[in-house]
């Protein structure tokens, strides 16, 4: 009886798909990057460093985190804070200050994950809530108009939602959107060539890294609330095709309310979530004191996510 | 083994395995030296080492604990024998006599069977017919679903049993109408079956051949339009379930007055390839494997049942019961383990929950032990115990382990709290 060979004993099911979360990560780092090397092209190597050093002060703040939670197994390698390092980069102007960049991955690592337990569990998307407390802290900082003032671009190099702002609708008017989605703007290093987003994002979609239900409805919520504004007063609340193109728009669409751990799964739940991102950030672009309003207004969904999570489909056989 | 497709964005849809060959090849087992029957709960009864048994005499090891011997020979062994979540059997080793003598009592009791008798001669034949829930008082069953299908993929016993023998299914289903006074009784079998079926003159129903169509709440909800309650099971609502396999030993029996004692089922290969296999109830599990050259190397896995719900066993002594419908064998280098990396919330378990369950918040609650609060807020008892979120779960969750736990630690409460009161 003791000399019998031992087999491996388990709870079934004894197979599995093979799907894991690095690998996930890693193809949304990869959906990211033409947008990422376009801001390359265009900011030149100001850009790479604001980039190298995001990415790897993420990864660091996250070695500090399992260190100080006696992680046995270290979770930096998984991809999850290369992606929060990377899509921070992506909001910022090129020529940010380098303690800018740690405290903000510090913020995004450390407060809006770690603090929560760990990928997970935060209940923000962690980047869109690092951005959005520097934001309000620093609000200097963000101003692409003065941050990017000694760039020689080929393109009118006013931030299009500040012009906007400022200047209503007639501001605007040299810009086409085609210029736009081409990343003929300036803004964040990877959130202005629109083209390259999307096709990140249509990657992402149909390998089932995102899920469409949410980038789909955001988008919406966006286009028929600026028709809206837009059709009421053409003067002064520009068209829907501009709010597409410009700001952190795709990106917030494609890959920040797309957070897994922050974004309802059930497919009504999902619209509702993104047509209220969508409806929230033109709210505050055009009535609010902001001239971007994507961040807020994720986070705003973020934290009505397990409202919306609560429209669900009955169970079977559910008794009521 | 089933791969993510590269299209992600479309639900994984897994088949169940349809058996397509008319003839496919099937290895008969040969006669072991000793077999080996578990009887479920601890005790000897009249039993004692050293009895001698005939094919077909029946044995009792406690009150409601019935079996017959597949095989003549003497018992050698009576010990106890721990099952999956420590449930106690005890399992009775009989010594294998060359010549086969077939006990006349069982012939004698078949002829005419009556319910009563049926409970205790039929319990273990191959397929094991149930009849005890025809004799509780508190359930009315109307209807019996005779399930041509397979419980879980890669699996084709059952079906074999509807294709090579489906007269005997329709004398089975005529005699169990005799005994259990039922009359409408229907015969579930894959679409490539039914014309076949309905030829011989059975009430047939189709089933999908997407797993997990032919579990009986899948059955019930989407061929007869019945759903469960939840934490209810099919005998409530008044539907009984049996295999086909079942079926058709009934029929055996009762035509040759002879206990049938040989099982059918699929040996699934390290490889993946599939045999269809006979062997006595009772069989040595080692023994199957010597007949059908698989090796079996420490730290391989062997489940009994299928890739989805099956249940692994750590003895290769392990016998072959009267429901075990397939056996599964699989190399070390191919087991995918578990991990205790957290739920990241992407949803891929709600989106392919047959039963709609809130899997995530669900998953959530059980690793913290909530196990009160998911059973009365999150759809713990509709679970119908698939095991696609275990399958398709990123952070490779033993979600379908934490289910199961969780219905049998509720259980264990409920009979706790009853005796106290």
């Amino acid at each position: 009886m003791y000399s019998q060979k031992k087999l491996i004993v388990s709870h079934a099911p004894f197979i599995h798909e093979g799907s894991r979360v690095p690998n996930r990560n890693y193809h949304i780092i990869l959906a990211a990057l033409p947008a990422v090397l376009m801001g390359f092209y265009h900011f030149g190597l100001p850009a790479v460093g604001v980039v190298a050093l995001s990415v790897s002060s993420a990864m660091l703040w996250e070695l500090l985190a399992n260190v100080l939670r006696k992680k046995e197994k270290h979770t930096i390698g998984d991809g999850n804070a290369a992606i929060i390092g990377l899509l921070f980069a992506m909001l910022l102007p090129a020529t940010i200050p380098w303690w800018f960049i740690i405290v903000g991955t510090f913020f995004a690592v450390m407060v809006g994950q770690q603090a929560f337990g760990g990928i997970g569990h935060n209940p923000f998307n962690p980047v869109v809530f690092a951005a959005l407390v520097l934001f309000v802290s620093y609000r200097n900082y963000f101003d692409f108009n003065v941050a990017l003032v000694n760039y020689d671009f080929e393109f009118a190099a006013i931030y299009p939602l500040t012009a906007l702002k400022t200047y209503g609708v007639s501001g605007v008017e040299g810009f086409s959107t085609m210029d736009l989605l081409m990343g003929n703007q300036t803004g964040g290093i990877g959130a202005t060539f629109g083209l390259g987003i999307i096709l990140g994002g249509i990657y992402l979609i149909i390998r089932g890294f995102i899920r469409w239900e949410i980038s789909l409805s955001f988008l919406a919520g966006i286009f028929i609330t600026a028709a809206i504004f837009n059709f009421a007063n053409p003067d002064q609340y520009a068209g829907p095709m501009f709010h597409l193109v410009t700001g952190y728009t795709l990106l917030g669409a494609f890959f920040l309310a797309t957070e897994d751990s922050s974004s309802p799964v059930n497919f009504n739940s999902m619209l509702i979530y993104g047509a209220v991102g969508g409806f929230m950030t033109i709210l505050i672009r055009n009535i609010g004191a902001y001239a971007d309003g994507v961040l807020f207004a994720i986070v705003l969904i973020n934290l009505l996510a397990p409202i919306f999570e609560k429209i669900r489909p009955k169970a079977l056989g559910k008794v009521d | 083994m089933i791969k993510k497709s590269f299209i992600g964005l479309v639900k994984p849809r897994i088949d169940y395995t349809i058996l397509t060959d008319p003839d496919p090849a099937l290895i008969d087992i040969p006669q072991p030296g000793r077999v080996t029957l578990l009887l479920e709960g601890n005790g000897n009864g009249e039993l004692k080492k050293g009895d001698l048994l005939k094919t077909g005499q029946l044995i009792s090891t406690a009150k409601d604990i019935f079996a017959i011997s597949p095989v003549t020979g003497t018992v050698e062994n009576i010990s106890g024998w721990a099952g999956d979540f420590g449930q106690g059997y005890t399992a009775v080793s009989i010594d294998v006599a060359k010549d086969e003598e077939f006990d006349e009592q069982f012939s004698e009791v078949v002829k005419n069977i009556s319910l009563e008798n049926a409970v205790k001669y039929f319990s273990n034949l191959p397929g094991k017919p149930s009849f005890k829930k025809f004799k509780d008082p508190e359930l009315d069953i109307h209807t019996i679903v005779v399930n041509g299908m397979d419980e879980d993929i890669w699996m084709t016993a059952n079906q074999y049993v509807v294709q090579s023998r489906v007269k005997a299914i329709k004398s089975g289903m005529e005699a169990l109408s005799k005994i259990t006074g039922v009359n409408s009784i229907v015969l579930v079998v894959p679409e490539s079956q039914a014309a076949a079926a309905a030829a011989a003159g059975v009430d047939v129903k189709v089933v999908s051949s997407q797993y997990p169509s032919a579990q009986p709440k899948m059955i019930l909800k989407d061929l007869f339009g019945k759903v469960v309650p939840a934490g209810r099971n099919p005998e409530n609502i008044g539907y009984c379930f049996m295999s086909a396999e079942a079926v058709a030993s009934i029929s055996d029996a009762v035509s040759t007055g002879k206990a049938p004692t040989k099982k059918v089922l699929t040996l699934i290969n390290k490889d993946g390839g599939m045999i269809i296999v006979t062997a006595k109830i009772g069989t040595p599990v080692s023994d199957v494997f010597k007949a059908c050259d698989i090796n079996v190397e420490e730290k391989d896995r062997v489940v009994y049942g299928g890739p989805f719900t099956g249940s692994a066993i750590y003895s290769m002594e392990h016998p072959i019961l009267p429901d075990t419908n397939a056996l599964l064998v699989q190399d070390r280098e191919n087991i995918p383990l578990v991990s205790d990396y957290p739920c990241v919330n992407c949803g891929e378990c709600v989106r392919i929950c047959p039963a709609m369950i809130q899997v995530h918040s669900l998953a959530r609650l059980l690793e913290a032990g909530q196990y009160e609060e998911a059973a009365d807020n999150y759809d713990l008892n509709s679970c119908i115990e698939c095991g696609l979120c275990s399958f398709v779960c990123v952070s490779k969750i033993p979600i379908f382990q934490y289910i199961r736990l969780a219905k049998y630690e509720l259980d264990r409460i409920r009979l706790a709290e009853a005796e106290y009161v």
